[in-house]
């Protein structure tokens, strides 16, 4: 292990370029580690979000030598080509400056998907009971623990493609409340996640899957939709 | 166009592949029998010539192909080209008819 790393961290907005700088190598070392030390020690004008350090919040998400990782979860031992490590913001989001990107659309698209939960409850009604065994609860749990860190919208093909693309993220979140049976919103759902901006666009290549720190799969999810609108179509309830 | 055409599409697509799966194979069978021993132009218009099945089979072929391509190529068009809408979807529908047209010109030209 050599002491120093050299870190090539992109600095600008669209246009930019990349700077070096030189940072002292330490055990355990996280890639949030080696921006903060940059951003404390070297250069306080460089602009990068984070807030929880822990892995719970998917603020501090970057490209990591070509990659979309969560860095405060990304340990330098992993991902360092030698003592090198190039730091950009995600792929697919309009950059603000320096390693921070404007998460407005990604966002905007979860509420496009109809991500929010609608229930037909008062609050004079009694719980809704919904076994933890049922086949549909279980596909919620296998969707539900997404992060919003966006590692799944910058590594998605279809996303760079097509601007309107919703994007794994959103489309996992409609398909935690297709499965969700409190809610009261789901033909308009499905009229949401359908078409070219929606499931029907997704290639099944993965990336979303192979890239998501938080191991779910919007692929399965994306499916599921694909199978819950052609069902919706075919009885004509699209 | 709509969501519900757009669902309508792909699931004419996804209804298609699994036809053409079936077709495909069915072909790549028959042609690797048939070419046992070699092949000539009479032999094969021995075969298809009045054969009512091989018509029946390579008409669902080429009507498969025809529904199956221009809705893959739709997408290729959109997200390679950023080509999208109506004039997209036109091109398309003159794209199908000529696949339409070429393969069942073939498939009658080696029936009649």
């Amino acid at each position: 292990m050599s002491a120093t790393l050299r870190v090539r961290v992109w600095r600008g907005g669209a246009e930019g370029a990349f700077r070096e700088y030189e940072v002292p190598r330490r055990e355990s070392q996280t890639v949030l580690d080696v921006v903060t030390h940059v951003q404390r020690h070297l250069d306080p004008t460089l602009a990068y979000r984070y807030a929880c350090r822990v892995g719970m919040c998917g603020s501090c998400a970057m490209t990591v030598n070509g990659q979309p990782r969560w860095t405060c979860r990304t340990h330098v031992d992993k991902v360092a080509k030698g003592d090198r490590i190039e730091l950009a913001p995600l792929k697919n989001l309009p950059v603000i400056r320096d390693l921070v990107t404007d998460m407005r659309e990604f966002f905007d698209k979860w509420a496009r998907a109809k991500g929010q939960f609608r229930g037909e409850k008062k609050r004079s009604d009694d719980f809704a009971r919904i076994s933890p065994a049922s086949e549909r609860r279980k596909l919620v749990d296998a969707a539900i623990e997404c992060i919003g860190c966006a590692v799944c919208y910058s590594a998605c093909d279809v996303a760079a493609w097509n601007p309107d693309y919703l994007g794994p993220a959103a489309l996992n979140r409609a398909w935690t409340l297709v499965n969700d049976e409190r809610d009261a919103q789901q033909a308009a759902r499905l009229r949401a996640v359908a078409g070219d901006a929606g499931c029907h666009s997704c290639h099944t290549h993965m990336s979303c899957t192979d890239r998501c720190p938080k191991a779910l799969s919007p692929t399965a999810g994306i499916a599921g939709l694909k199978r819950a609108v052609a069902v919706a179509a075919l009885k004509g309830g699209l | 166009m709509s969501v519900r055409g757009e669902t309508r599409l792909w699931i004419a697509q996804r209804a298609s592949a699994a036809v053409l799966a079936l077709c495909v194979l069915v072909h790549l069978a028959t042609m690797i029998y048939a070419v046992r021993g070699g092949l000539t132009g009479a032999e094969i218009l021995a075969r298809t010539r009045g054969s009512g099945a091989w018509l029946a089979f390579y008409s669902v072929f080429v009507l498969a192909v025809t529904v199956h391509a221009p809705i893959g190529l739709r997408a290729v068009l959109a997200e390679w080209l950023g080509w999208r809408g109506r004039s997209r979807d036109a091109a398309l529908l003159l794209f199908a008819m000529l696949l339409a047209w070429m393969g069942m010109r073939a498939v009658f030209g080696v029936f009649a």
